[in-house]
């Protein structure tokens, strides 16, 4: 008996008929069928499993010194975990840099559990370390849902960063001559079927960058915003600009900036 | 060891909404590798629930059932404070066994 296989399958079909149903006459309601059948998978998210396994990983002792990562600070203090998420990135005064989420707990992985983080920020995106890395975003993100996102601009570096990723957004380059904005810079536009926000304004509560980490139904991969990035530049025909790249950072400055008082629903469910 | 599962059970009215994700692969041997390998079939074959000690559901899966399942159902005069129990063993002979309270 199929029994876990018939539920995904009648909220698809489900989805479908509604589409076939309405779909010639209004776009609107294809839409709203999507949002139907994320709602019927939204209770059952697999993203829980990975916040379950980011928990996990936060509270055993790994690495070389064999130590967990209880005391890493990640803006709030040593150890704080709950409302972080909702002020990244921003700028530490131990490492002097400018971090997201991802890098910050790289860091921490280096300095409190001895772990190599050149290494790990080479590593690909669902390999090795890089799959507890996503796990831990995956909880710590969760520990901050429903809060508002709230990103510090008083350092000067904040600000550049903001400057910055406003910058890389709009910079067209690439066999396409291609830029973020080119699908992310105006309001009602979409790819197949995809709703694309527009980010350069507050894209809504639980929409663009407060909804990454995020578990892809389609192909069955929990996503932090750092592969995310990475992968909007790979399909731009850029080259990846790499783990905790400054570029990444900087932009997730301007998205999360932008967001402001958005709510966060991260990790969220995506197609 | 495989991941633990995430078990939520809810009582309402006489009976008990049991709600299980699992992590698993489930993969279905018709993918190859990028070498071009075939990737050996890996899934649920079996699974069980029991409620208070008792078994109460049980279903044998295959290869179609899709990667970390969602699992969904019912158990009659289930109440608040009752154990339940679930199951699962794949094909390679990994299993794991989580429970939960209903509240």
């Amino acid at each position: 008996m199929t029994f876990s296989k018939s539920v995904p399958l009648i909220a698809s079909a489900l989805a479908l008929l509604g589409l076939f149903a309405s779909g010639a006459w209004a776009q609107k309601s294809a839409i709203e069928a999507i949002e139907e059948y994320r709602a019927m998978m939204q209770d059952g998210n697999p993203a829980e499993l990975f916040e379950a396994k980011g928990e996990d990983i936060w509270k055993t002792p790994r690495g070389p010194k064999k130590v967990s990562l209880a005391q890493c600070d990640l803006g709030k203090g040593p150890g704080v975990v709950k409302g972080v998420f909702v002020e990244l990135p921003r700028y530490f005064a131990d490492t002097q840099r400018m971090q997201d989420l991802e890098s910050r707990l790289v860091s921490c992985m280096e300095t409190l559990q001895g772990f190599n983080a050149a290494e790990i920020a080479k590593t690909p995106f669902g390999k090795g370390e890089q799959i507890n890395v996503t796990a831990l975003a995956t909880w710590i993100a969760a520990e901050s849902k429903g809060q508002k996102f709230n990103l510090p601009q008083a350092h000067a570096q904040e600000k550049v960063f903001y400057e910055v990723g406003k910058r890389l957004f709009f910079q067209r380059a690439g066999a396409h001559d291609f830029a973020c904005a080119s699908c992310h810079g105006t309001d009602g536009k979409r790819i197949r079927l995809q709703d694309l926000p527009n980010l350069t304004k507050n894209p809504g509560d639980g929409v663009g960058f407060a909804a990454w980490p995020a578990y892809r139904v389609s192909n069955g991969q929990m996503w932090g915003m750092q592969q995310r990035l990475n992968d909007c530049y790979r399909q731009q025909r850029f080259p990846y600009p790499g783990f905790g790249s400054d570029a990444t950072v900087a932009l997730g400055v301007y998205l999360g900036v932008n967001g402001k008082g958005a709510v966060s629903v991260a990790p969220a469910l995506k197609r | 060891m495989a991941d633990p599962m995430r078990i939520r059970a809810q009582a309402a009215a006489g009976k008990a909404t049991v709600r299980v994700l699992m992590a698993h692969e489930m993969e279905s041997g018709q993918r190859k590798d990028p070498a071009g390998k075939t990737i050996p079939a890996w899934f649920i074959q079996d699974v069980t629930a029991s409620h208070n000690g008792k078994q109460v559901f049980s279903a044998e899966w295959g290869p179609a059932v899709a990667k970390n399942p969602f699992l969904q159902f019912v158990v009659k005069g289930a109440k608040a404070g009752d154990k339940i129990v679930v199951n699962w063993k794949d094909n390679r002979g990994d299993s794991r066994t989580d429970e939960a309270t209903v509240s």
